[in-house]
């Protein structure tokens, strides 16, 4: 393999606000050599239709994820809390909306 | 711009490899059975891996090759108007290419690995990009049919199991519509015009036609690999099906136009309730998917010469980065 996967530019997601009042959302990712490179490409890779009003580039090598096989000790404690939800608990109609 | 089914590794079906982990296969395949997305972190069979890893790249270059049979008419638009259409068109394909190969490299293959093996040959790209674009009808016509065949095959990709290339479908269909709506209407424009205008329109479809029937992959009696991707949910409907669906969808179009297509055999079937249709020449396509179509060494040419002839600005750029970054932690020290 004659590519040297070091002289690549680093990968930078992509976070897009589509409009004012919204919060920014992942929308891809892009090489760049910097960040302010970044916030270009982005600009013309992800928003060339008026896609948003803001955005946010975040180098990839920055970001923490949890793992897939930590799913179960991370997310499932919260099934069996159902009285967590609105919906557990039963009111009289009389009392009207609540 | 467009991907293929293509078929062209047969032999990548294996039987699963048995020390594989039994309990996350079946974990894998119930997700997939529920119609369940895969995520790039999530655990995957090496043959599900690497069908995508091909699949996500080939259709990554024929977006980027696509842009060359179009970017010759730039500077021969016939208005401002024109011009200004292809030239977000052709940088839209450019769009495309790259949200695929993002989406390919969550898989574990680099964006380098995957230019290498274009430039080399190893890669396929769409053999629609290895004709020519003789006249200026060839641009509407390529937006009207091309791009028609291209969004027929990608809508149910964006139904793919795998998240990131779903994701990367459906940005892109939102965007092909508009490629196919500026052909047709460029074509109406014409066929408005002169009677040598009507008949640079008719030229165009009858060269164009076939090519874009083949686009849909061959037949599916001859496509060993669709029935895993079929089970994989990365592939949701044949070959053949969607070539009928093309046609059946593309003859009403080209009555509104005025043009002819050009097949003999091609009518209504009231039993079928679908469209029959002539012989593909299957030899013809082969011959150009294995590197003999009339503009294959001129497209990896320009690709390959873009390429070594930018390298000089990714380096600068690379190494204007690592400047300014050293000389920040030093200002910082």
């Amino acid at each position: 393999m004659s590519a040297n996967a070091s002289n690549e530019w680093p990968l930078w997601e992509v976070f897009v606000r589509s409009k004012q009042g919204l919060e920014h959302r992942h929308c891809g990712s892009l090489h760049a050599s910097d960040a302010a490179h970044a916030m270009q490409m982005a600009r013309d890779v992800y928003t060339r239709r008026q896609e948003g009003v803001s955005l946010w580039v975040v180098a990839s090598a920055q970001i923490h994820a949890s793992e897939p096989h930590d799913k179960a000790a991370l997310f499932e404690p919260a099934s069996d809390k159902i009285f967590r939800h609105p919906s557990f608990y039963e009111i009289p109609d009389d009392v009207g909306h609540m | 711009m467009y991907t293929q089914a293509l078929d062209i590794h047969p032999q990548l079906a294996t039987p699963l490899v048995a020390t594989e982990d039994a309990h996350k296969q079946t974990h894998f395949e119930e997700t997939i059975n529920h119609e369940g997305k895969i995520e790039p972190r999530d655990w995957m069979p090496a043959h599900y891996r690497k069908t995508l890893v091909r699949q996500i790249s080939q259709h990554a270059h024929s977006e980027i090759v696509g842009m060359l049979p179009e970017g010759n008419w730039i500077s021969r638009a016939p208005s401002l108007k024109r011009k200004a259409i292809l030239i977000a068109k052709v940088q839209d394909e450019g769009g495309h290419g790259l949200y695929l190969y993002s989406a390919a490299e969550t898989l574990g293959t680099s964006r380098d690995q995957m230019l290498e093996a274009l430039h080399t040959g190893r890669a396929k790209y769409s053999s629609i990009f290895n004709y020519p674009t003789l006249t200026w009808a060839d641009v509407g016509v390529i937006g009207w049919l091309v791009d028609g065949a291209a969004i027929m095959n990608q809508i149910p990709l964006c139904r793919c199991s795998y998240g990131p290339y779903a994701r990367a479908m459906v940005r892109i269909c939102k965007e092909e519509s508009f490629h196919q709506r500026q052909g047709f209407e460029s074509l109406m424009v014409m066929m408005q015009g002169t009677p040598e205008q009507q008949a640079m329109v008719q030229d165009a479809v009858n060269r164009w036609w076939w090519k874009c029937l083949a686009m849909f992959g061959p037949p599916d009696s001859d496509s060993p690999n669709s029935e895993q991707s079929k089970r994989w949910g990365i592939k949701r409907i044949s070959n053949d099906d969607l070539r009928q669906s093309f046609i059946d969808a593309t003859v009403p179009q080209a009555k509104v136009l005025g043009v002819s297509l050009p097949d003999p055999d091609l009518k209504w079937n009231e039993e079928r309730q679908h469209h029959d249709y002539g012989a593909i020449d299957w030899d013809e396509f082969w011959a150009t998917v294995n590197g003999k179509g009339p503009c294959n060494k001129e497209r990896l040419a320009t690709r390959v010469k873009a390429w070594d002839e930018g390298a000089w600005v990714r380096e600068a750029a690379l190494a204007f980065a690592n400047k300014q970054q050293a000389r920040q932690t030093k200002e910082a020290a």
